[in-house]
């Protein structure tokens, strides 16, 4: 207990200090990204949903926010509230037709519906800017006192909202409603047969993550002064799949770390003449990962752990992931 | 050539210099931190890599060894970067670059989304962006910027020399298929201008979003329309299935003309003459204007293995006017070396008395083209026929018209 | 009669008629999809940068080693077969116990590898195939000019959806695969062997999806980014359809693009739109799909 909070307090001076050595905007789009990451696993990792369409809340948000605060005059505090409640709302929407099937139709039709979404964001560019996208967002004062046109003073404020959701989502994985989520991911039926409306509990997930998604989504529009098509882009909703897969998921840290790697590459990347080939970087990292890497980072690292210790820490993800719960249709 | 790695990202930030607008005469020179780093920011893969992408990085690089490779008895550097047409990752490459990279002068910036972006960060940095590949007139008008350029073309200047063209040709009634960003909606706009105000009418308006495979749909609307002229508001790959399907439903063929507003040779080069023969266009710069340009092209085709591109010569002759006007500052300090820039005229391979006007714009003269038909091209790359010079008075929105802020603050 | 609801009414069959041409495209790429979850239980992702490679390597043997279009319908389809059996072989097999959403992410990584490499030598801004000389021009139906080529591609994928259902259903190695479909392992003990008809499968599957990329070669510009975006509707096409059947997905197909011809005449805003409207409210009323049973 002492290790762990220990752990937590060096983290927290390191994430203080960071933009002393680090460069702040590289280090706010990490937490924005982490964010969104620890907002998908929780409904990847805790609840074992495969939702192939999260860019919708997080570009959708990054609109809402930008739209409210550029034209509206809206102050940050309550742009960033009306792009979450947004975004829960499409993730009610979004959830409540996703449930009706899981495994891979719930991962294609996440897909799908975040596709429509995408389709409107061009359509209306009278509202979205098309590929233009919105610039200029104003970030303001929050509640008048920060000034965050300043860098250093922003990251702060991004890092305090970080911490903030990065604690809700800690609290929601070890409420009595995160152990239901577990019990649903590992054996479906037998949470039924225990009395629990499953449904139930994975849309409030769902629309818990996809608030959070938004969170994360509308502070990215903040930090940079802008919301574009790229956010809603499935490439996006991959991107975070990535992040989380990659990081491991079912871990509290592996969001975090995946997007730490995945921010980097996009880095070093976009400057290097490896500049086009992004792409093949991170199709090479899924496969690498899904073929001998499925617990992600942390995961290894934790399985490591457990091993040399050989005592019973918590483990959050299984050794070997669930097996499908889909009952797969037979033909004939 | 040289890449900013990650190690320099880790230069604490609170470092980025605040540079002193201190002009000490011509021989103490006052270099930003003994370099003068040029940053080309461009599509190197996408719709746009064509005219654009690796090309104008060779460009760039040909104007600093031209130059000598040092200015003021400071080395030059060259870095380049993706932007994957993408305006978030322009502008977060851009701030990066200025203040961690400390770039002095970010080039190419195509397309127009990307320019509006970096224009932005460039005034907030207080460095220089110069944009060949963008074509709004924004970046001149309602988004201009005291540290901005655009050099090559503009929407305006396109829409102006090929619709007029066609309308005096006697053609009244349009349909436009446009693109559905800030580019294409300017284009429409202008050329719409010139088609009413010269007696012509719009029947009706199309649009799609980028990079669009399937232009059935618009094409069979576009037909059904009647309109005499079916103008492509659109650009690169999109205008290059615009002008296939068109061809695939015999529509180029009939009594229907279709016009793509902007045209590139790497366009035609893609479609091949036998699709492409006849199509008017307005370009900034053709390789075979004279033996000046012909020279220059055929130094890039052997580093390149393609003509270049206007927009490409374009990134040469900036790259060599920017360097040019920060050794007659003195310093590489952004307001300076911008007040040179309005202040020389141009003279290269690429314009003849160029001038940088107050707004930003570069003006200089434009070429109204005809494609060749397979018969007539003598060798590849041989595609225009060039009919007419446009004079850069009659080219260019005159800046009365415009409403850029740096114009009205001074009058 | 002039008009159908204000609407000129050869706009109105030649969207119907571009309609069906999408459709074909749709209908072969969901069967191809569907032939591979049968077998796989996996949603092959990379179906839309199989079809791509479909179309590019009919451009590349064109360009460098002189094979025609009609060549190249057979040999396309058989070179990206075999580069999906090794696929399939190499990677796919090894996750074949653990959950099926691996193989969707699998395939995800695959597809993003491939675009990936295809602009990083071939750019973004697409070849052109030039369509066959048989197939130039042609005709004039009254209410529109139909190019024959655009006629060919409704016939070929009409007859490559009725041959590989025939195959499945009317023939001995679809019977061992339907039978494989149901219960591999029985299969297995009759002696036939599942592994490697998993394989061909996999193969067959993604050939369909590079046949489709030929047709398409030389009406779209040949491009890394071609089958992306189309692979995303034919999801959707494929959970309105239902994974049940496969005349179910080719039916659905071809309706499908049909309907989102008309949308193009009545209201194109919405044509990007409506087959996901389509599949919400699909969902909501037959949450298995049109031809799919219920789980």
């Amino acid at each position: 207990m002492n290790r762990t909070i220990v752990f937590y307090v060096i983290l927290f001076l390191a994430a203080m200090v960071a933009p002393v050595v680090l460069y702040p905007f590289l280090l706010m789009e990490l937490l924005c990204f982490a964010l969104f990451a620890s907002a998908f696993n929780l409904l990847l990792g805790y609840a074992g949903l495969l939702s192939f369409g999260h860019a919708a809340f997080f570009g959708m948000a990054a609109y809402i926010s930008s739209i409210l605060m550029r034209d509206y005059g809206w102050p940050i505090e309550f742009g960033l509230l009306a792009s979450v409640l947004g975004s829960a709302l499409l993730g009610l929407v979004f959830g409540w037709i996703a449930i009706r099937r899981s495994g891979i139709y719930f991962a294609m039709i996440t897909l799908a519906l975040a596709q429509a979404v995408y389709f409107l964001a061009v359509q209306g560019s009278g509202i979205t800017g098309g590929d233009d996208g919105l610039h200029g967002v104003p970030r303001g004062n929050f509640f008048g006192l920060l000034d965050l046109s300043e860098p250093l003073i922003l990251y702060y404020f991004v890092l305090g909202v970080f911490i903030g959701a990065f604690w809700l989502i800690q609290r929601i994985v070890h409420s009595p409603f995160g152990l239901i989520l577990k019990a649903v991911r590992d054996n479906e039926p037998r949470a039924i047969s225990l009395g629990y409306d499953v449904g139930h509990y994975k849309l409030l997930v769902f629309v818990l993550s996809a608030a959070l998604a938004g969170l994360a989504g509308s502070l990215k529009s903040i930090v940079f002064q802008l919301a574009s098509l790229s956010d809603v882009h499935w490439h996006t909703s991959g991107e975070v799949i990535l992040m989380t897969l990659l990081g491991g998921m079912g871990t509290i840290f592996g969001p975090l770390v995946g997007a730490g790697i995945v921010v980097t590459f996009k880095h070093s990347l976009a400057q290097g003449i490896l500049a086009e080939s992004l792409p093949i970087v991170m199709g090479f990292l899924f496969v690498v990962c899904v073929l001998v890497f499925r617990r992600g980072v942390v995961g290894e690292v934790q399985a490591f752990l457990k091993s040399r210790s050989g005592n019973g820490i918590e483990r959050d993800v299984p050794l070997e992931p669930p097996q499908p719960k889909v009952s797969m249709k037979r033909r004939r | 050539m040289n890449q900013i790695t990650l190690s320099k990202l880790g230069r604490a930030i609170l470092t980025t210099a605040v540079i002193t607008a201190a002009t000490n005469g011509a021989q103490a020179a006052n270099v930003s931190d003994e370099v003068v780093r040029i940053g080309v920011m461009t599509d190197m893969s996408g719709l746009y890599a064509a005219q654009n992408g690796p090309g104008s990085v060779e460009a760039v690089k040909m104007a600093v060894e031209d130059f000598g490779g040092k200015v003021l008895g400071k080395p030059i550097e060259v870095i380049s970067a993706n932007h994957q047409n993408k305006a978030d990752t322009a502008s977060s490459l851009a701030r990066e670059w200025f203040s961690d990279g400390k770039v002095d002068m970010i080039g190419n910036l195509g397309p127009s989304h990307t320019a509006l972006a970096v224009a932005q960060r460039a005034e907030a940095s207080n460095r220089i962006a110069i944009s060949t590949g963008a074509a709004t007139t924004r970046l001149t008008n309602e988004e201009c910027t005291p540290n901005s350029v655009h050099y090559v073309y503009d929407t305006y200047a396109m829409a102006n020399g090929t619709a007029h063209a066609l309308v005096e040709q006697g053609k009244k009634t349009w349909t436009f298929i446009t693109v559905d960003y800030v580019f294409g909606r300017d284009l429409e706009r202008d050329a719409i201008a010139v088609v009413e105000s010269n007696g012509g009418e719009v029947l009706s308006k199309l649009s799609h979003p980028l990079k669009t495979s399937d232009f059935t749909s618009q094409m069979l609307t576009a037909q059904a329309s009647g309109a005499e002229v079916i103008a492509l508001a659109n650009a690169g790959g999109d205008t290059i299935n615009a002008i296939m399907t068109a061809s695939e439903f015999n529509i180029t063929t009939s009594n229907q003309t279709v016009a793509a507003l902007v045209l590139f040779l790497s366009d035609v080069h893609s479609l091949g003459l036998e699709t492409a023969q006849g199509l008017m266009l307005t370009t900034a710069w053709y390789w075979d204007l004279s033996n000046e340009t012909r020279k220059w092209a055929e130094r890039f085709l052997e580093r390149t293995n393609s003509m270049p591109s206007d927009a490409q010569a374009g990134d040469y002759s900036s790259t060599l006017h920017y360097l040019r006007a920060v050794e007659a500052a003195g310093t590489d300090e952004a307001s300076a070396v911008m007040a040179k820039m309005k202040s020389m005229p141009i003279n290269d391979m690429f314009a003849t008395n160029g001038q940088i006007r107050e707004d930003g714009r570069m003006v200089h003269d434009m070429y109204l083209a005809q494609v060749k038909t397979p018969a007539e091209s003598k060798r590849t790359w041989d595609y225009f026929d060039i009919i007419a010079t446009i004079p850069a008075e009659d080219a260019f929105q005159p800046i009365s018209k415009g409403n850029c802020r740096l114009v009205t603050d001074t009058e | 009669m002039d008009e159908i609801f204000g609407f000129p009414p050869q706009l109105l069959l030649a969207q119907i008629f571009m309609g069906l041409i999408n459709g074909s495209f749709y209908a072969v790429l969901s069967l191809g999809l569907a032939v591979i979850f049968g077998l796989l239980r996996i949603i092959n992702f990379s179906h839309g940068a199989m079809y791509m490679l479909g179309a590019f390597s009919a451009w590349f043997g064109l360009q460098y080693l002189g094979i025609n279009y009609w060549l190249a319908l057979i040999l396309s389809p058989l070179a990206v077969g075999v580069f999906g059996l090794l696929i399939e072989r190499t990677m796919l097999r090894r996750i074949r116990h653990v959950d099926h959403l691996y193989g969707l992410l699998l395939t995800f990584g695959i597809a993003l590898i491939l675009e990936g490499a295809f602009v990083h030598f071939f750019g973004v801004a697409g070849q052109r195939y030039p369509t066959p000389d048989a197939l130039q021009g042609g005709i004039n139906l009254g209410f529109m000019f139909l190019p024959y080529y655009r006629a060919w591609v409704i016939i070929a994928s009409v007859v490559i959806c009725l041959g590989t259902w025939l195959i499945i259903e009317r023939t001995k190695i679809g019977a061992y695969l339907r039978a494989g479909t149901e219960n591999p392992d029985m299969v297995q003990a009759f002696g036939i062997n599942v592994p490697l008809m998993t394989s061909l499968t996999y193969g067959f599957g993604v050939a369909l999806s590079a046949f489709a990329g030929v047709l398409a070669a030389p009406l779209v510009s040949v491009s890394p980014y071609m089958g992306s975006n189309l692979i995303i509707v034919v999801f959707a096409v494929v959970v309105i359809g239902g994974m049940g059947s496969l005349l179910g997905a080719v039916i659905t197909g071809l309706a499908l693009g049909v309907i989102e011809g008309l949308t193009k005449v009545f209201y194109s805003e919405a044509a990007g739109l409506v087959i996901f409207m389509i599949m919400i409210i699909v969902l909501l009323v037959r949450p298995a799909g049109l031809f799919g049973r219920p789980e």
